[in-house]
């Protein structure tokens, strides 16, 4: 039965991948774009770019508005009280930097950090460097065999010690939602910040920060069917104010002399430097590709894709998938062959899936596994790429074994 | 300059193959012909870091001449490690020093092996080596 996506025409970089013979499968890691997207990027510079918030110029005027309605789109996007709740950063990595550094003083020694054992690179060195440089315990929350956060075992380990909860809404190797409106109750039950990490959650489904009940959610653009080199920070109002400021320079100063300086409040004070002002813009209208979308439908295709995935690789031998994905993504080894090999096979044959540790050494390891290969999936992907993965998975694993 | 005897071999085996599945074939074959490295060889000290899979290599040198011995956990990176050595072997350090080794991958139609991706293998196995050779 085929499986059409209607959006996938919208994406000229699928097309041009596709003509090219390469079937892309690696959205988890970065997605392909949509038309709009690409027609408001080359349009901004076209029409002649200038820096946001710091010319009375015309050209100076028109960026800073295109660039503060894209900070408005994105609060709509994630139902943030105001668009002073967004600041711009240049992923989710540096949001959650941001966020380790600047809520820094708020801990002492002896003060605990919760994240999960499932966490990726980003949601968890900048916390695993904070409690290193302030003497911090960080305690990890297990899995069940499911792949989720173990609710039961999270609320023992939530105490009135925890400070600050950082957890994954979706994890980019499990594929399961996590349980994160329920740990967060359990974290502000102690009094203890939370922080979402939305980088692979962000892209399935609309998510409402303030139904959450987060103090802040993490993600990036380029994940989102946006630019790369745009991260997104929500942080609730009296989150925010909590927040010290860590990178200095541009327009985040109120005012400067030589040997002090006051700053401004979020956004702007904690978005120094001039911000990749192109890209913003241009996830603006990413942000309204989507919105002008049926979510219903989206979902709805995603979901049926997916199912198409689970069903395929359980119908092959010696497959083995990791946790029990739920959404988006699969991640998987095969008895006996080496993920490094099967990965170079289907590369060969014009499949693009991620292979590795999928920087998230620490899980990985938590399951024994040295690898292993991911195939993700985009709203763009249809039914015809699976098939064109699995005659090529076959192919690969009869030459293996 | 004239090529080692089996870097000649591999060339004419790698030239004749019209497919990504007989060079696939090719090169696992090639991976079987590694000398076995002893557990011993296996140490943390002689792991090449940054591969994907896991990469071992020691190099000697024998009256000036360079000889290398390597194995890996995946096959694929085997036979590449394998024709990698045909190539090496046995060279003097400024020979190594003069070899465009991503021309040989070239020749070999492997050229896409030596991607600069982090998780490629095969570019830590090179670099391992000139650190080796340069003492």
């Amino acid at each position: 039965m085929p499986l059409n996506s209607p959006w996938r025409t919208d994406f000229p970089g699928i097309q041009a991948l596709d003509a090219e013979g390469q079937t892309y499968l690696d959205s988890a890691a970065t997605a392909q774009k949509p038309q709009a997207m690409l027609d408001s990027l080359l349009g901004y510079y076209a029409s002649g770019a200038a820096n946001v918030h710091r010319a009375q110029h015309l050209p100076g005027e028109r960026a800073t508005r295109a660039f503060e309605a894209s900070r408005g789109k994105v609060a709509q996007w994630l139902n943030a009280a105001s668009s002073e709740e967004i600041i711009f950063t240049r992923g989710t990595t540096e949001s959650l930097n941001l966020l380790a550094y600047g809520l820094e003083p708020l801990f002492a020694a002896g003060d605990e950090i919760v994240v999960s054992a499932l966490e990726h690179h980003a949601n968890l060195l900048p916390w695993q460097q904070l409690a290193l440089r302030r003497g911090l315990k960080l305690v990890i929350m297990p899995l069940d065999s499911c792949g989720q956060i173990d609710l039961a075992q999270a609320a023992t380990l939530i105490s009135p010690r925890t400070r600050l909860l950082a957890v994954s809404q979706l994890s980019n190797v499990l594929g399961r939602w996590q349980p994160v409106r329920e740990l967060i109750a359990l974290a502000q039950a102690q009094g203890a910040l939370s922080v979402v990490d939305g980088a692979q959650g962000v892209l399935h489904g609309r998510h409402d920060v303030q139904a959450l009940g987060c103090d802040f959610y993490a993600c990036s653009s380029h994940k989102l069917y946006g630019p790369d080199g745009v991260g997104l920070l929500y942080g609730r109002g009296t989150a925010l104010a909590q927040l010290r400021h860590w990178q200095f320079g541009g327009e985040m100063v109120l005012e400067a002399d030589y040997q002090h300086a006051r700053f401004r409040p979020a956004p702007l004070g904690f978005e120094a430097g001039t911000p990749a002002i192109s890209s913003v813009i241009a996830l603006g209208a990413s942000l309204d590709y989507l919105a002008g979308l049926d979510q219903a439908a989206v979902i709805g295709h995603e979901a049926a894709l997916h199912a198409r995935l689970l069903a395929g690789l359980s119908a092959r031998d010696g497959i083995q998938l990791i946790g029990e994905p739920q959404v988006a993504l699969a991640s998987f080894t095969v008895a006996e062959v080496h993920s490094a090999d099967l990965a170079h096979l289907l590369t060969e044959q014009g499949i693009a899936v991620r292979a590795g540790h999928h920087c998230a050494m620490p899980l990985l390891k938590s399951l024994g596994l040295p690898g292993a290969i991911r195939v993700s999936l985009g709203l763009y992907n249809d039914g015809a790429d699976l098939t064109r993965f699995f005659v090529a998975l076959d192919k690969a694993l009869e030459l293996l074994r | 300059m004239t090529l080692p005897r089996p870097a000649q071999q591999a060339l004419d085996a790698f030239a004749a193959c019209p497919g990504w599945e007989q060079r696939a074939r090719l090169l696992m074959q090639w991976g079987e012909r590694l000398a076995p490295l002893s557990e011993e060889d296996k140490q943390e000290v002689n792991r090449v870091s940054g591969c994907e899979s896991q990469v071992w290599l020691v190099g000697e040198i024998q009256e000036s001449r360079w000889q290398f011995r390597a194995t890996s956990d995946a096959r694929l990176i085997r036979g590449l490690l394998a024709v990698l050595l045909a190539r090496v072997d046995g060279l003097s350090a400024a020979e190594l020093d003069a070899l465009d080794l991503a021309d040989w991958f070239n020749q070999l139609g492997l050229a896409r092996q030596l991607s600069p991706s982090r998780s490629n293998g095969l570019n830590a196995v090179l670099q391992r080596m000139r650190e080796l050779v340069a003492g």
